[in-house]
């Protein structure tokens, strides 16, 4: 048990290293890192005084040294918008789109699991087909456009929903939809492909044999089980659903994380969008190191595989 | 209750034999359809699709009170023919979609032969890569590249293919290693030939199925990514016509209740990308029963 979390943990330090050569690179790739880190207008003596200042002037090693000295000291740079620590930014909208991705969450369990189920159940009744174009829909439409069409009738025809902000219940509903029928969709899919995988079990078998009624034998014996990899790819999508509100949360005027990355392109605040990605791609690799080592504890075949 | 179940297992083959065989005529239509459109833009247009006349600001569809056939669409915030807008903006999301997906392909199809079929290190590094960058949420990915290297269709198309050649990678990988255990890869081993000759000759056709089935599932996912990068202000530079553009400038006559600048963008990339998604699962359902669980 030791050695294989020793080795998740270890796989997940390469990850984070990779992550950030990544972004140290294609900063550097694509033109002069130090035009990016000036404030837009900026005079040539700013530009040079940021390449002494970042130390831009010195070996590509010397320099990734200092940025990743900087990130684990938890220095992601300044905004020049805010003229405060980018961190410090980020952790004051972090509650925001943590509070949007759980209502989004709630929804997309809440829809995704009982039409899972009654189509795993029911399979190509007209409920089943229902579901399936719910799906289909929930994958193919840009969660953006969902939220417009949302503002359009429920604020602008209807009025019932005040169309951007935050501060109550009425205002997380609809970013909060838009967000989570994406979700909803795969949520079913799993659910539905995963109740068929349980339900031709043998102990659900037993559990018929025995002559338990139909309605307790899915609720007890089959849900139970196959809720697993459902509630697995749930905790994985919570994360990803704060660091994909992006457009969402723009729609929406929603104050999260998403927001903050929207106005950190265009207020050319480049230490902002830098800041999101990194800390958005370590966070989704600590979940992913979190279910290996759970499903580890839990499952002892998996500790052993490669 | 048992029985009642037997049934419904016993029922469940049948039907989906059936939609299997059947061509997906409507996705396709719809694609056929678009792709017409986009290539007709220049003689379908009525108008010039990035300069409108102030004086014809907001003007409905032609049906609604207030509309002219003139503009059969209506015209948006700076007096722009929506409907000319709307098919030159087919050729842009379509352009880059397909550009996207086929150097994305050629990138993840290449990257995923060479980790699968040479291993060791080469596979290790390719792959630990490749799981990197399938953490990042590619959407943020894809606007942090896109903020880097600045507004371009040309470098949407890169972005894009940075950003999902993974997906090809990973899958592609996963065959090649079952492949070069075959009969047929091993006597080639035998007969001399080079490991680029075996990867060329012998593993690329016997992935290609694998790699068209996953552009045209990937297709509708880059469509979304270039709308919402431009509707974000970082993918196609206004003016030209794209639909993510389109719902951008939308947002402005939103709470006035100018329903078509955002409806009808909007309607169209649901129906691209519905449609590449069904012509998708179709094609992973006949061409390759392994990706059937994807």
């Amino acid at each position: 048990m030791k050695r294989f979390v020793l080795r998740r943990l270890g796989y997940a330090l390469v990850s984070l290293a990779l992550l950030s050569v990544t972004i140290f690179v294609f900063v550097r790739l694509t033109g002069d890192p130090a035009l990016l880190l000036v404030e837009p207008g900026a005079s040539k003596a700013d530009v040079d005084a940021v390449r002494e200042r970042f130390g831009l002037d010195r070996p590509l090693v010397v320099q990734y040294v200092r940025f990743v000295g900087g990130l684990v000291h938890g220095d992601f740079g300044q905004s020049f918008y805010y003229r405060t620590p980018v961190l410090e930014l980020y952790l004051s909208r972090l509650p925001n789109s943590l509070l949007l991705a759980a209502v989004a969450m709630s929804f997309s369990l809440l829809i995704g699991i009982p039409t899972g189920v009654l189509a795993a159940v029911r399979v190509n009744s007209w409920l089943d087909r229902a579901g399936r174009i719910f799906a289909l829909l929930g994958l193919s439409l840009p969660s953006f456009w969902i939220g417009l069409v949302l503002i359009l009738f429920f604020s602008v025809y209807l009025g019932w929903l005040p169309s951007s902000g935050s501060g109550s219940v009425l205002h997380v509903l609809m970013p909060a939809f838009a967000l989570g029928w994406y979700f909803a969709a795969s949520h079913m899919r799993l659910t539905r492909s995963s109740m068929l995988d349980v339900l031709g079990a043998e102990y659900v078998k037993l559990a018929r044999l025995k002559g338990l009624p139909e309605r307790r034998v899915i609720a007890k014996h089959a849900l139970k089980n196959a809720l697993i990899p459902v509630l697995t790819l749930a905790g994985i999508n919570l994360v990803i659903m704060i660091n994909v509100a992006v457009v969402v949360e723009t729609v929406f005027a929603w104050p999260g994380i998403g927001r903050l990355l929207y106005e950190g392109i265009t207020f050319r605040d480049f230490p902002i969008v830098q800041a999101t990605v990194l800390l958005g791609g370590s966070m989704i690799v600590f979940v992913n190191l979190l279910v290996d080592v759970l499903y580890g504890m839990i499952d002892p075949r998996i500790r052993y595989e490669r | 209750m048992n029985a009642s179940t037997a049934v419904v297992v016993a029922e469940v083959p049948r039907p989906s034999a059936r939609r299997l065989s059947s061509f997906p005529a409507v996705p396709v239509a719809i694609l056929v359809f678009m792709v017409l459109l986009a290539l007709g833009a220049d003689v379908l247009a009525p108008h010039n699709p990035e300069v409108g006349s102030l004086g014809m600001r907001f003007r409905p569809p032609a049906w609604q009170a207030g509309g002219s056939t003139t503009y059969l669409l209506g015209t948006d915030h700076l007096g722009r023919d929506v409907l000319s807008r709307l098919l030159f903006g087919a050729r842009v999301s379509l352009v880059v979609g397909f550009t996207a997906v086929i150097v994305a392909g050629i990138l993840g199809v290449t990257l995923g032969i060479v980790a699968g079929y040479l291993g060791g290190w080469v596979d290790e590094v390719i792959m630990r890569l490749t799981d990197t960058w399938l953490a990042l949420p590619a959407l943020t990915f894809a606007i942090f590249l896109a903020a880097v290297m600045g507004p371009s269709e040309m470098n949407i198309v890169i972005v894009l293919a940075a950003v999902y050649w993974t997906r090809y990678a990973r899958v592609i990988r996963g065959e090649v290693l079952s492949l070069k255990e075959r009969e047929f890869v091993r006597l080639a081993v035998i007969a001399g030939c080079s490991r680029l000759t075996i990867m060329r000759r012998h593993i690329l056709p016997n992935v290609m199925n694998s790699a068209v089935v996953l552009a045209t599932l990937m297709l509708g996912v880059v469509i979304v990514t270039e709308a919402a990068l431009s509707f974000l202000g970082v993918g196609v530079p206004p003016p030209k016509p794209a639909w993510g553009l389109m719902l951008a400038d939308g947002k402005r006559g939103l709470m006035a209740g100018y329903w078509w600048l955002t409806v009808l963008p909007g309607l169209c990339i649901m129906f691209l990308v519905l449609a590449a998604n069904l012509l998708g699962d179709w094609l992973r359902v006949k061409l390759d029963p392994q990706l059937r669980q994807l």
